[in-house]
């Protein structure tokens, strides 16, 4: 009975009862899943373009951010740390495009999805035997102090992060959706030979999205490296990207999108109010509960192309 | 002298009201020695044949002929193990296919190869591809020069809907179109690269009569409206005969007759491949 009541009434009391610091939590989780969108971006340009789903998106993250701060260690200033990482992660590309996509043409996704996770090993290690493995620190200088707007207290850094974030997932959309070159990544994700045969060069856009990838991996490096240091676990936070893309579909950006802040916003809600009623934890699996009911109704997710088989 | 008299070198055979014309067309594409196998299955053997600028020319041939095998050749697809093609005076021995869409060659598949997710007009748009001259810079800003100049493709293409008479599909992804009209949205595509050779891999192939027969006035006006050079692979005899300047006929990878469709029509060894004859003194 009591654990009905703190299940069903005492949430949406908690709520009613203090509409300002519900207003910080939905705000929080927002800025968290701002950062999920960003993890699920990298994912979804992939998918689109190849048809892969690169299981080496979390080992990019991760070693993004160790080759950001192994430069910096070496005394590289961040602004050249940065250009230097984009450089690093742009010859990433090249190299998979020439060592395995190439080799790779028309064969099934599942052979394709088998060649990323061999990927994710190289990368892991290749990452560690280069920069060590040990935990490092990450200070790119972004201040994280609590700001006060209006009773409602949020961190700088979160602040900064989701503003960064939100303004690269923008632009980034805006450039698949709206530019000849978008049209060029879609076609080639729909057919391969056709794309070939209007013109379309896939090893450009191969380069260019595993590029933009790479990119996208950094920022996310950055942001999650300076809240909990650059290591293994790293790599860990692309998981949270599949329930996000489960609930975006894996080939729509702006699903990728609002896919992220649903499960930021969802996640920092039933912790904070359902938690007590539960024991706590919530956040660790709410997305993958969310995204497995969202499975049973909307398979194709919210944005997804619709799965139509014709019988 | 009427068309069906024409002599098996004689160029232009005169289509609906175009002018019998007296001196030889150009030779837009020239095959020479092409062979291809694939493993120990010899696709193509020392073929050889032209295609003239402005004509249509058929490659006709029973299953597995290899005539698919020479259209992908063609575009790049695959690479002949010997042999030349010359293109515009260019000779390759082998060519990238988005370096052949580059250069003017655009085609259709035998089994559509649309891009499904897409709307019809988006479909078409990636057809203009070869035609977008502005760099990536300019394309990722949207700004300026790049969105003029997407709004200049976008009035081509309108053109060509119009022609098409698609224009009630415009928005509609074409994965949920009916088979002929994604023929027709596909061959929409090939145009608008504005091609100066356009190859069709059995255009009306599973279409009904009246599919058929709205294709086979497409393929005549864009052949005498925008003077584009076509290279098909067809089934239907009726329609190659009708439609075509000449015909090259293959069998089991091998040339056995090239010529005006009379000509090929009354070739003994033709008629023998599609009838399945043996010659035993041969």
């Amino acid at each position: 009975m009591e654990f009905l009541y703190n299940f069903f009434v005492a949430p949406f009391l908690d709520i009613a009862g203090s509409p300002v610091f519900f207003v910080e939590v939905v705000l929080t989780g927002l800025l968290t899943g701002v950062m999920y969108s960003l993890v699920a971006l990298g994912f979804v340009l992939i998918f689109k373009a190849s048809r892969v789903f690169n299981y080496a998106q979390g080992i990019m993250v991760l070693f993004a951010a160790l080759t950001l701060v192994g430069l910096m260690e070496h005394g590289a200033p961040v602004w050249l740390a940065v250009i230097l990482t984009i450089v690093v992660m742009a010859a990433l590309a090249v190299a998979v495009e020439g060592l395995m996509l190439r080799h790779l043409v028309n064969q099934s996704e599942i052979i394709l999805f088998m060649a990323t996770i061999g990927l994710a090993f190289f990368l892991q290690g290749f990452g560690e035997l280069v920069w060590g493995s040990n935990v490092k620190a990450l200070n790119i200088g972004i201040p994280d102090e609590p700001l006060e707007f209006h009773g409602v207290l949020l961190s700088s850094f979160d602040l900064i992060a989701a503003l960064t974030g939100a303004v690269l997932v923008v632009a980034l959309a805006l450039f698949f959706q709206k530019t000849a070159i978008g049209r060029a990544l879609r076609a080639v994700a729909d057919d391969h030979q056709a794309a070939l045969s209007v013109g379309i060069p896939l090893k450009t856009i191969w380069i260019t999205v595993w590029s933009v990838a790479g990119v996208v991996a950094l920022v996310t490096g950055i942001m999650w490296g300076a809240k909990s240091g650059v290591q293994f676990s790293l790599s860990l936070i692309a998981l949270k990207a599949l329930p996000v893309l489960i609930l975006g579909g894996f080939t729509s950006v702006p699903g990728a999108i609002i896919g992220g802040l649903i499960i930021g916003v969802g996640e920092n809600i039933a912790e904070i109010y359902w938690g007590p009623a539960i024991g706590g934890a919530i956040e660790n699996w709410f997305a993958y509960m969310l995204a497995m009911v969202f499975l049973l109704f909307r398979p194709q997710g919210l944005f997804g192309e619709r799965i139509i088989e014709r019988v | 002298m009427p068309p069906d008299t024409a002599p098996d070198n004689a160029v232009a055979v005169a289509v609906g009201d175009v002018p019998l014309q007296s001196a030889p067309r150009d030779v837009l594409l020239s095959v020479d020695d092409i062979s291809l196998s694939f493993g120990g299955v010899q696709a193509l053997s020392h073929v050889s044949f032209d295609i003239r600028e402005g004509e249509i020319r058929a490659i006709i041939g029973p299953n597995g002929a290899g005539k698919s095998s020479m259209l992908n050749c063609v575009n790049g697809f695959y690479r002949p193990d010997s042999g030349t093609i010359t293109f515009k005076g260019a000779a390759h021995s082998e060519m990238r296919p988005d370096q052949a869409a580059r250069s003017g060659i655009a085609r259709t598949f035998q089994n559509i190869a649309l891009f499904r997710g897409m709307t019809t007009l988006d479909n078409i748009m990636t057809g203009r591809n070869t035609m977008m001259r502005r760099n990536l810079l300019w394309q990722a800003l949207y700004w300026g020069p790049a969105r003029r100049e997407e709004i200049e493709h976008r009035t081509k293409v309108e053109e060509i809907i119009d022609f098409l008479e698609i224009q009630a599909i415009r928005k509609t992804p074409v994965g949920r179109l009916p088979y002929g009209l994604q023929k027709r949205v596909e061959l929409g595509r090939a145009l608008a690269a504005e091609p100066d050779l356009l190859l069709l891999d059995e255009p009306m192939a599973g279409m009904n009569a009246e599919e058929k027969e709205d294709m086979c006035r497409f393929i005549l006006d864009v052949n005498e409206q925008l003077g584009t050079t076509i290279a098909l692979i067809e089934h239907d005899m009726g329609v190659v005969m009708d439609i075509s300047d000449r015909v090259v006929v293959l069998d089991y990878g091998v040339k056995i007759g090239d010529g005006t469709p009379d000509v090929v029509r009354s070739d003994q060894q033709v008629i023998d491949a599609y009838l399945g004859v043996t010659h035993h003194e041969e």
